[in-house]
Formats: structure tokens, sequence, C-alpha cells
């Protein structure tokens, strides 16, 4: 079981990373450090996507007319390259990308939101903030 | 390549022969384009432009509709003209064309009974920016329910969690701003959550597309391989999906983001957003592992546990509550209970009942909130039951209003809340090891129910003697208000008085669901 582990680092690194950035997006009071608990989080989840797409001794998906000086296995310099066998699974690096973009638009938003939350009560501590709104609303 | 073509020109799912399956297609391309366009209109035409737009979807998801129950069948849409395993579509039943008919009128009728306090609430130079997020919200929903891609409804969930967050962020206030920071917090945890879930079922099946992850699954299933990991995966959508759709241990942000947003927002997050979350859970069920992989895992029962906590406990927090969204807000989550319930008593009823829960709810809530909010009016703006004494008298159609919601929600014959309880009873007792537990969960959440709406009732109609003087006066001739809360009211009655029917359309469309 625990040799499982090692022998696929990657997966379990980016589950750690996971569980870090899933602990301090929860649990944090700062929102800034709540912000990077979220990215730590999705990164982690590209590292994954990343490693499973990865077949090692293959390169990226993309045709090339003349393959250069690359030492791949069964074919010399200046041949085109259109065999699937060389190439990695291209369909994890699509996801990556569609999920930055996710990622980066909840980001901007958080961070907009923390900047108008620090505007109205002075602080960034999510448990101050709710201590301050809820004294606001018994004066009322 | 050329096998896959084969087997696409041998079924006939795939088989285009009439302009209307082209329509949920166009709906969603029409919805994106007219979100684009709002951004760039002035608050009255981005008005104009939405409501255009909503009206032009109902009456494609109606045509939808319409065929899908003529055929009695799904079919596949292609989008982009790849085949089968590399490309992206939609498939449309009568299940999904019914859920986006009535989710669209129920978008347009709370539009349409909030809009005063839209106008009221959201800062003119943003008006605009509040009907761009409610059609990109739309157009989530809508794609949600049509997407047969995993990585798209993952898309589409994140696009819906932002507009979500936005239209509660709208509202110019500070307390606003605390709501949308725990929801967008806990809704980033919960697609966290359904992401990792994707990449890993992606990992051991090697497909996006549902129907091909269903084989995949059926076929580690058959040969015992990776059990470990499809439990995991199972665990993982139902917690993301559930602290989303705020099941009860995760539903902590909504009494707070549904109850201070403006009254057409809470209406649309708790009548449909929530949903939204469900019919894809119920989708992963069926479409992606199968009713029976997901029987044999014990996820069920978490599912189950926690809906008859959230019937209970939703409703006694409830009943402690003073502030009368924040109690809609609490009875939203002792209702999504009655939802997980359903699905968690694992046979074909139960299913049935969740989805009729579904459509029910989606038509009662939303109309709760819009009257919360003229009743508000009433009193200078305050949520407080104390302030709120006699308000249905100071506006009658609102008073009805609240009243036909609240005896739907309490589970009265003729309404629709009646039948729910009716068909989750049937379906219980068809399940004997979970029949005692459902049963009496839901005698003493009825009872819960009417323990917090009937003084919340007694209140709003009580003769008002103190003089305080109104400052803002309800405007009784709201023509919005009206027309949307009598359609909301005939609703309830149609889906109370005709249920058998539309019992028939869901367990049509489960039938070609999977």
């Amino acid at each position: 079981m625990v040799s499982r582990l090692f022998t696929n680092y990657y997966e379990t690194v980016s589950i750690i990373i996971f569980g870090i950035g899933f602990v301090t997006l929860l649990l944090n009071r700062n929102i800034i450090k709540k912000i990077i608990g979220f990215n730590f989080m999705d990164t982690a989840i590209y590292l994954f996507l990343a490693s499973k797409g990865y077949i090692t001794g293959r390169i990226a998906p993309i045709l090339l007319e003349k393959l250069g000086d690359t030492n791949l296995a069964g074919y010399q310099a200046g041949t085109a390259v259109p065999n699937v066998q060389n190439y990695i699974n291209p369909v994890p690096s699509g996801l990556v990308l569609t999920g930055i973009v996710v990622s980066v638009s909840f980001t901007a938003f958080f961070l907009a939101l923390a900047v108008r939350l620090y505007r109205e009560y002075k602080t960034l501590d999510m448990h101050e903030i709710i201590s301050i709104m809820n004294r606001e609303e018994n004066k009322e | 390549m050329l096998e896959y073509t084969t087997i696409i020109n041998n079924d006939y799912h795939y088989v285009i022969n009439s302009i209307v399956q082209n329509f949920p297609c166009i709906s969603i391309i029409l919805s994106f384009l007219s979100g684009i366009f709002c951004a760039a209109l002035k608050s009255k035409g981005a008005k104009k432009l939405c409501f255009f737009n909503l009206t032009v979807g109902f009456a494609l998801s109606l045509a939808t509709l319409i065929y899908c129950l003529k055929v009695g069948d799904y079919y596949i849409y292609m989008m982009g003209h790849f085949p089968a395993p590399f490309g992206n579509e939609i498939r449309v039943g009568v299940l999904e064309a019914l859920m986006a008919t009535s989710f669209t009128l129920v978008m347009m009728l709370s539009l349409m009974g909030g809009l005063k306090h839209i106008y009221h609430d959201v800062l003119p130079d943003k008006q605009e920016y509040y009907f761009l997020m409610m059609t990109l919200l739309y157009t989530s929903l809508i794609a949600l329910i049509y997407t047969n891609d995993l990585f798209t409804a993952y898309v589409f969930v994140e696009i819906n969690t932002l507009t979500a967050c936005a239209i509660v962020m709208l509202k110019h206030s500070k307390e606003t701003l605390v709501a949308t920071a725990r929801y967008l917090m806990m809704s980033l945890l919960g697609s966290g959550l359904f992401l990792i879930g994707i990449s890993i079922l992606y990992d051991i099946t090697g497909h996006l597309l549902m129907s091909n992850i269903k084989e995949g699954v059926q076929n580690l299933v058959a040969t015992g391989r990776y059990t470990f990991p499809l439990e995991m995966i199972i665990c993982l959508f139902a917690i993301g999906l559930g602290i989303k759709s705020a099941l009860y241990p995760f539903h902590s942000w909504l009494p707070d983001a549904h109850g201070q947003s403006t009254s057409a927002s809470s209406a649309v997050l708790s009548g449909l957003v929530l949903k939204g979350y469900i019919i894809l859970l119920i989708k992963l069920v069926y479409r992606v592992f199968g009713f029976n992989v997901i029987n044999n895992s014990k996820v069920l029962n978490i599912l189950f546990v926690f809906g008859i906590l959230a019937m209970t406990i939703g409703s006694i927090k409830a009943i402690n509550e003073r502030d009368l969204k924040k109690m809609i807000a609490y009875s939203s989550v002792a209702q999504i209970g009655y939802i997980y319930m359903g699905i968690g008593l694992g046979n074909e009823l139960g299913m049935v009942a969740a989805c009729l829960q579904i459509l029910v709810h989606a038509f009662t809530k939303p109309m709760l909130f819009n009257t919360a909010g003229a009743f508000m009016d009433t009193a200078n703006g305050s949520r407080k039951f104390k302030d709120l004494k006699g308000a249905a008298r100071k506006n009658m159609y609102a008073g009805i209003a609240f009243a036909v919601g609240a005896f739907s929600m309490i589970g009265i014959p003729l309404f629709g809340g009646f039948v729910v309880k009716y068909n989750l009873a049937i379906a219980a007792l068809n399940n004997p090891s979970k029949a005692v537990i459902a049963l009496l969960a839901l005698i003493i959440s009825t009872v819960l129910n009417a323990i917090y709406y009937v003084p919340a009732l007694m209140v709003l109609f009580k003769k008002d003697d103190s003089t305080k003087k109104i400052v803002v006066i309800p405007d009784k001739k709201d023509l919005g208000f009206i027309i949307s809360n009598g359609i909301f009211i005939i609703c309830n009655f149609i889906l109370g008085i005709m249920s058998s029917y539309f019992i028939k359309l869901i367990i049509d469309g489960l039938k070609v669901f999977s």
C-alpha cells in the first residue's frame, strides 16, 4: 500500500497539496490567505491532471513538419511525425487550460470582494468582520 | 475514428430530422449572446433583452418538450460534429425539457415579481450588470440540464456559482458582502471537490462524455477493479454537490446569502440555483455511474441521513428565526432535505418524488421570497416579524400568495407540497429498511413546518393597532408582481391537482434518462 504512494508520487503530492489548500480555504481567518488556499487547491488538481496526461518519452501533440534533433525512438531528424503513438494525451492539458481560466476569474472576483470588504470593515479577518456585522445588527 | 462513426450511423438517437431538435442548442447560444449584449446596454435595454431572451427560451424549451413527448425518446445533439467519445454533445429527453421549461418560467416570473426591488436595491449604474448576471445564470442552468459531458457540466457549475455570488453581491449593502464571501468560500470548496472527482474519474475511465464513462464504470465494476477510487469519487461528487446545494451540515452559507439579497435574487437562488446542482447529481446517479453502482455504494445512506437531518433541523432553526426572509431561507434547507431523502431512498419512486419536489419547490419558494419583499415595503424595509405585524392586510395580493405558498410548504391537500409528501411516503414504504425512519421524519417535519408557517401567517394577517407611519407606501398596483404571483398560484394548484400527469411525465423522463 505505502509503496504505491511512492510509485504514483505525482498523485500523492497533488492530493496533499489539495488537502492543504482545502483546509486553508475552509479554516484560515484571513481572506487573502483563503484566496491563496483556493489557488493551491486548484493548482493541485492541475498537477494531478497534467501528470495523468503525460506518457513517458512522448512529446506534446503538435504536428511537426520537421522533428529537429529530438531523439525519439524510431524517428530520424527531418521526418514528419503523424503517428499517434508519439504524442502524450492532450485532453488533460485542455482540461487544465479550462480550469485555469475558471480559477483566474474566481480569484479576480474574490480579490475584488476582499477589497470591498476591507473598505467597509477595515479588516481582512473573517471572524472579526462577522462579529462586527452581528454587533451592528443587534444595535438596530 | 472510423468504427465510432459507424456506431453513430447505426444509432438512431443521433439522427436529426426535425428543426425542433436544434432548439436546446439555439437557446443556450442565444442566452450567451444576450448576456454579452446586456453588458453593452443601459439598464432599461438590458432588462428588455433579458426578458426577450427568457421569453424566447421559454418558447423554445416548450417546443422541445412537446417534441420529446411526441417522440417519447431522447436524442443526442452533437456540438461541433465530432462523434461520440471525442466531441461534446447535449442530450435531450422528456425530463430535461420539462425541467428547462419550468426553470425558464420560474426565472421569468421571479424577475417580474422582484423587478421593483431590483431597481430599489441595486445601484442605478450597476443595474445592467444585474440583468447580465441573470442571463448568464439562466444560460448555465439550462446548459447544466442539457449537457451530456462531465467537464462541460463542471464549467457551467462554475459559471452558475460565479453569477449566483454576483447577484447576491449586487444589492448595495454591507451585509451582502459578508454573505457573498461566505457563499463564495463554501461554493469554491464544493467545486474543488467536484473537480478532483472528475479528474480521478477521467483517470480511471478515460472518458468525459457521460454515456462513455458509464460503460467504463460498469466495466470496472464487473471486473472488480478500482473499487476504492470509485467509492471515493462517488463521495466526492455527493459532498461537492451537497455543499453547493446546501445539504444540511453544509448549509451555513444559505440563510445569509438568501436572506440578505434582493428578493428576485433570493427567489432565483433558492428556486433554481440549488436545483441545478441536484439535477446534475441525479444525472450522475443515472447516466455516469448507473443506479446499481450508486445503490451498492453506501453514499445513498449518507444522503438519506443528511436529508432527514436537514428536514428536522432546518425546520427547528426556522422556528427560532425572528427574521421573515431568513425563516424562508431555513425552510429552503428543510425542503432541500426532502429532495435528498427522496434520492437517498434508493428506489425509482423516491427519485420520482425528488424530481417532483424540485418542481414544486421551484414554483413555491420564489413566490414566498417575492411576497416577503413586498411585506418588507410596508415596514420600511425591516425583515423582523415585530415590524411586519399586519403586513398582509396592507398588501392583500402578497398576503394571498404567501398563504398559498405557506400551505403548499406545510403540505395541505390540493397544493403541490402535499403530493410530494404523499409520494415520498409511498416510496418509503417500498424500501422496508428505511421506511420507519423516513415516515417518522416526514410526520415530524410536517408538524414543524406548520409550527413556523402558521404563526408567521397569523402575525402577517393580524390587525395592526399601532399608529406607526409607513414611509415606503407599498405599491399596490405593481402589475408585474400581481401577474407573477397569480401565475405562481395557478402553477401551484396545477401541480397539486394534476400531479398524476406530472408524475407520469417524470417517470417517462427517467426511463430514457439513463
